[in-house]
């Protein structure tokens, strides 16, 4: 078993889907930040089998909540404070998202205008339905 | 400042405002010749659209006001690579309102959100065109004499057709209204229509031939079955006269059922029921004027 050491100060992303925290480093923009990250793949769990955990050492104002919920809301935010949990954050699904997904459809005018923002709204709460503010083409991750 | 880009912007009972209002300009034009003195209207259609080009020109100039714009892309700053939210920045200087025409999905939406003069949808894509469903409702609400409690058969391509999606979602804000949906298995009626009647509780039904539901009708939407949207051409041949309406099939309908096609027709109804009282298609685009009349006056706040 592999050990990875506490951090001081933080937050801990568990549970997330196993093999889906690189895409999370990516969307949260991990690279750009000088701080400490680790990346655990395949983890043990005893609910989910395999997970993935993310720790990341900075300022917890750094990260965007909104983009993590749009990703996976049952991610489990742990606050770190002291090399402590100090706060678990639920993740709400975000009413809107700007530039973190990209409209697929080729008839809608993001695909043509200059410097327009990629916009999703929550269309569905319950099915989890996010569509393109412009065209309202469905998103889908395929 | 407000926008028209679905027709569900406006709430049901602005939505009777309008039409009230659409119903006075019919009764009284005199009254409104004037009502636009001194306005422009910009119609920027970025792809050709004669019939709804024409009747946002014909209406703003029946207020009296002035019409300048564009027919198509080529002869507008588009071909240069000028940006929609630039053009409308221009057009805003030009003129009062616009109403915009687009091959792109959400292209009025972005033209709204940079305009500093109220923007009409004139059809994006094949995404919306909500002065279409507003000359539907209108239709409907004069001819049948109500928006609520009728059977409505939608017919044709009801697939890919917008103004058909369009309409039913306006319905659905309505009471007491059964929808019946005539189409070959081809350009059936999407799934996420019908899941959202069901969790409505709204009646429905879907049905391949037009004769067997004929004498059930209140109402009759036609639609066009175009050629190539089928996967091949013996599905055609052995299709399209199920979807043309002809005087035989008329003969089966209730002495009163309207019919409404959003036009331009080719071959789905004959033309030898054009004189027919039942048909309402050509109505149709008069009350498009006035409903667009309607829509100018209350988007300029003159209404």
């Amino acid at each position: 078993m592999l050990n990875v050491g506490k951090i001081e100060e933080g937050f801990v992303l568990d549970h997330i889907k196993a093999g889906k925290s690189l895409s999370i480093y990516e969307h949260l923009q991990l690279d750009k930040l000088d701080c400490t990250v680790a990346i655990i793949k395949n983890a043990r769990s005893g609910k989910m089998g395999k997970k993935d955990i993310l720790k990341v050492e900075c300022d917890i104002d750094m990260l965007d909540l909104d983009v993590l919920a749009f990703i996976d809301h049952n991610i489990t935010v742990n606050v770190i404070k002291n090399g402590e949990i100090v706060e678990k954050k639920e993740l709400v699904l975000p009413k809107q998202i700007k530039n973190v997904i990209k409209c697929r459809n080729p008839r809608c005018i993001t695909s043509i205008e200059q410097g327009l923002p990629h916009v999703f709204v929550l269309s569905d709460e319950k099915k989890e339905i996010y569509r393109c503010k412009y065209c309202e083409e469905k998103y889908s991750e395929s | 400042m407000r926008h028209l880009m679905n027709p569900l912007d406006f709430s049901v009972e602005e939505l009777d405002k309008l039409f009230a209002l659409a119903d006075d300009i019919e009764k009284d034009p005199a009254k409104y010749a004037h009502k636009c003195d001194g306005k422009i209207l910009a119609t920027c259609f970025y792809e050709p659209s004669t019939r709804t080009r024409l009747s946002f020109e014909s209406a703003m100039t029946r207020l009296g006001g002035r019409v300048i714009g564009f027919s198509d892309a080529a002869s507008s700053s588009a071909s240069k690579g000028e940006s929609v939210s630039d053009t409308i920045r221009i057009i805003s200087c030009y003129a009062d309102i616009c109403a915009m025409r687009h091959p792109k999905e959400g292209a009025p939406m972005v033209a709204a959100e940079k305009s500093l003069i109220p923007v009409i949808n004139a059809g994006d894509g094949g995404h919306q065109h909500p002065t279409q469903t507003l000359t539907d409702l209108q239709t409907i609400r004069s001819l049948h004499g109500d928006l609520n409690h009728f059977t409505i058969g939608l017919c044709g391509d009801l697939k890919f057709g917008r103004t058909v999606h369009s309409l039913i979602n306006a319905l659905v804000r309505y009471e007491g209204i059964k929808f019946i949906f005539i189409s070959p298995e081809e350009l059936k009626i999407p799934d996420y229509v019908t899941d959202m009647l069901r969790e409505k509780g709204i009646p429905f039904q879907e049905v391949i031939r037009l004769e067997d539901v004929m004498p059930e009708l209140d109402l009759l939407y036609m639609t066009r079955v175009q050629k190539e949207r089928f996967f091949n051409e013996e599905d055609y041949v052995r299709l399209k006269d199920f979807y043309v309406l002809t005087k035989e099939k008329m003969e089966l309908a209730k002495p009163d059922m309207l019919v409404l096609h959003p036009l331009p027709r080719v071959n789905e109804i004959a033309v030898e029921i054009d004189d027919d009282p039942r048909a309402a298609y050509f109505k149709q685009a008069q009350f498009g004027v006035y409903v667009r009349m309607a829509l100018i006056l209350t988007l300029l706040g003159l209404a």
